[in-house]
């Protein structure tokens, strides 16, 4: 009596699965959004969703007395950021430092990687590519402490500057600057590297058979085809930079906009104007991110 | 087909977006319950009056009890073998002694606000926030053996204590004080003007901690240079008198070489020659000093600003009687000496000054020494309400906050 369930059962629990599998198999569409809801559901809610939490919290406001947040909605917060000076002055100090930084790491970067792609033996570039990738091993915080070491008043390059007459730039702008631009190097090598390395030989050589020079070669083939490349490096060192708040604290006492949102939310508890200050960047990035597909430098990523 | 496929697609992310904001949705939703409860909590402790709430006897111990500490408050020797004072506590009450680290004082108050925790050591500047929040439930100091030890100079202080019922045992205490390199500074400062003059000598090196709560310092050198301004607490400062804090800060700017916040930066700054004078903490001169780096530090004649840190009680406590037998015993002799000395600050109770390793513990944090800390205005988070006539005209942390943004530019 036992064994006969058992005998009928198996083949139709094997028949529903089967059934299960053919029904997708002749849907693709509903099999594919099966697949895809694990990690869409996760990036929409974790990233898109945290983003819709802070834009909504930009309107909140704060309860003077015990630092709660009221849910009620008014635009206090960016009224606020508008009227007073010293965001302004903050958010045009973190752009500005942020492009300065991604000027300095293209131009440092570009003969680099132009170097590792196109003159070094095979050998030579293996070692270069690691050399560029072992300071991303270093703890972020070492590398910026030793920079501090390095900048402060007794330290590496007031000792080197001293014969000279110079001395070192201090704890400011100027150290801000140098320290991101140390910092984000690399992300900026490597785009550019695999970019030049896609461009054919062929092309270079074809630009001097019909006379030109290499001044002309490099910026009439090289750059144009390189570009997008630069600019999807430069997406790296902006937005690292643009959203950074660490280095600014140790190297100098300057503010970038992530020191102002930090100070609101791990302080003061004011977690509204934090997030009305983070749309600034959000919206930068925006905008960037649109010249950058311009720029066709999605293509290279 | 394509363009079927990119219809498709578009139309699945338009279900999830939905899905996922109909979730937010409930997830505010259940938010705002939670919240509810906590105001509801605040008018009970609030209407029922100061014994609402407050345990009457110390019962049975639960078995363990959840803190939110300081690093280097709550020491069973992990960190170091040697510093030990909670396996005792933990043998003696059969209490499991849990710590969550909090870094900063919001921090805390928020993990407080979980209710999943029965004690803090909250500093000043986040004790009132949680009274009034009705975070933290009243303390019944009968039940306390020890606090009859403590300092008188600690108790009913207007961090811990809100219309005279208390709220925490204090933990112990430590001023800011004026930290100067003797090779470069001289003379040897005996005032705050040394920090605060636009024309200083040591322009470039002078440093300031790196906090709103440092606007209080500046309103402190005002209440002895300007006192036509009527300052009388530098944590309750009203239009005018923050107007002129501000403004003295905003002269500051130009000397600071830089703000230091954490004690790390604080001694490689002094070590490197990059600060020379500026506000510090016992605890980093004595690191400097044993480094060979020549500083001293002094209260100047104005006073100075300083902490107090307090043990609350979580007014959701689910393992109140061995949150109070751990509030007795950190204030016990043995463990706070222990405790304090480990931290580097002045302890709390006056029979541990004979415990200590270092003989001169209390001496050098000048832990009996009423007539110093009378000079001491503890951290306390400033409030709308004055606490005095003038009503609620003062200016509230998040403007100091916000001022303190203004000030660094």
């Amino acid at each position: 009596m036992t064994s006969v369930p058992e005998v009928t059962e198996a083949p139709s629990r094997e028949g529903a699965g089967r059934r299960l599998s053919s029904f997708l198999h002749r849907h693709p569409r509903l099999r594919l959004s099966l697949l895809l809801s694990g990690p869409v559901g996760w990036l929409v809610i974790a990233y898109l969703g945290s983003l819709a939490v802070l834009l909504v919290a930009a309107f909140w406001r704060l309860d003077p007395f015990t630092s709660e947040i009221v849910h009620e909605y008014g635009i206090d917060n960016f009224r606020t950021l508008w009227e007073r000076d010293v965001y302004r002055t903050i958010a045009f100090r973190t752009i500005g430092i942020a492009a300065a930084v991604t000027i300095t790491d293209a131009l440092l970067a570009f003969p680099i990687a132009y170097y590792m792609a196109k003159v070094a033996s095979r050998r030579t570039r293996r070692i270069l590519v690691v050399a560029i990738l072992m300071p991303l091993w270093a703890s972020y915080l070492v590398k910026v402490y030793a920079w501090r070491i390095i900048l402060q008043e007794n330290g590496v390059l007031n000792w080197a500057l001293d014969p000279i007459g110079l001395t070192g730039p201090g704890f400011g702008n100027v150290a801000t600057w140098l320290v991101f631009s140390y910092l984000w190097l690399p992300f900026m090598i490597l785009p550019i590297y695999a970019g030049l390395e896609r461009i054919p030989d062929s092309l270079l050589e074809a630009s001097s058979d019909l006379g030109g020079r290499a001044g002309r070669t490099f910026l009439r083939v090289v750059l144009p085809l390189a570009f997008p490349a630069v600019v999807a490096g430069s997406i790296f060192t902006f937005s690292l930079t643009l959203g950074d708040y660490i280095t600014p604290q140790i190297v100098s006492s300057t503010q970038f906009i992530g020191n102002v949102v930090y100070i609101n939310v791990g302080v003061a508890n004011n977690l509204p104007l934090a997030a009305a200050f983070a749309t600034v960047p959000i919206a930068v990035m925006v905008l960037y991110l649109l010249g950058a597909r311009r720029a066709g430098a999605f293509d290279e990523l | 087909m394509k363009q079927r496929n990119r219809r498709f697609a578009r139309w699945a992310v338009t279900a999830l977006v939905i899905g996922v904001l109909s979730m937010l949705a409930a997830g505010c939703g259940g938010d705002d319950e939670s919240e509810a409860d906590g105001g509801a909590a605040t008018t009970a402790v609030e209407s029922g009056g100061a014994p609402e709430g407050m345990l009457d006897a110390i019962g049975e111990g639960e078995g363990e009890v959840n803190l939110i500490a300081w690093a280097g408050y709550v020491e069973d020797g992990s960190t170091d073998p040697k510093v030990d004072w909670v396996t005792d506590f933990e043998t003696e009450s059969g209490c499991q002694v849990n710590v969550k680290l909090g870094n900063t004082s919001d921090e805390m108050v928020t993990l407080m606000r979980t209710g999943q925790y029965d004690g803090v050591s909250a500093s000043g500047d986040a004790s009132l926030r949680l009274v009034a929040a009705g975070d933290v439930a009243p303390v019944n100091m009968d039940l306390i053996e020890n606090y009859e030890a403590v300092f008188e100079g600690l108790k009913d202080q207007p961090h811990n204590t809100v219309d005279d019922v208390n709220y925490g045992v204090p933990h112990g205490r430590g001023a800011n004080l004026l930290q100067y390199r003797t090779d470069v500074v001289d003379p040897a400062p005996d005032s705050w003007s040394v920090v605060w003059d636009e024309n200083s000598p040591y322009k470039g090196k002078v440093t300031a901690y790196d906090s709103p709560i440092y606007i209080a310092d500046a309103a402190v050198y005002l209440m002895a240079t300007q006192p036509d301004l009527g300052i009388e607490d530098p944590y309750e400062l009203d239009e005018e008198q923050f107007a002129a804090a501000v403004e003295l800060l905003k002269g500051q700017r130009a000397v600071i070489g830089e703000y230091w916040s954490d004690y790390t930066k604080q001694i490689a700054a002094f070590t490197g020659g990059d600060s020379v004078v500026g506000t510090t903490w016992q605890v980093i001169t004595n690191v400097l000093e044993s480094e060979k780096v020549p500083v001293a530090s002094v209260l100047p004649k104005e006073g100075s600003t300083g902490w107090s840190d307090t043990w609350m009680i979580s007014s959701e406590a689910e393992n109140p009687n061995c949150m109070y037998m751990w509030m007795n015993h950190i204030i016990s002799p043995k463990a706070n000496a222990a405790a304090t000395e480990y931290f580097g600050e002045a302890p709390s109770s006056s029979e541990a000054c004979g415990l200590t390793s270092n003989p001169d513990h209390c001496e050098i944090f000048h832990a009996d020494d009423e007539e110093y800390f009378s000079k001491i205005y503890y951290w306390k988070t400033p409030q709308a309400d004055c606490g005095d006539d003038r009503g609620a005209v003062c200016k509230d942390y998040s403007e100091w906050t916000q001022a303190w943004t203004e000030i660094k530019g």
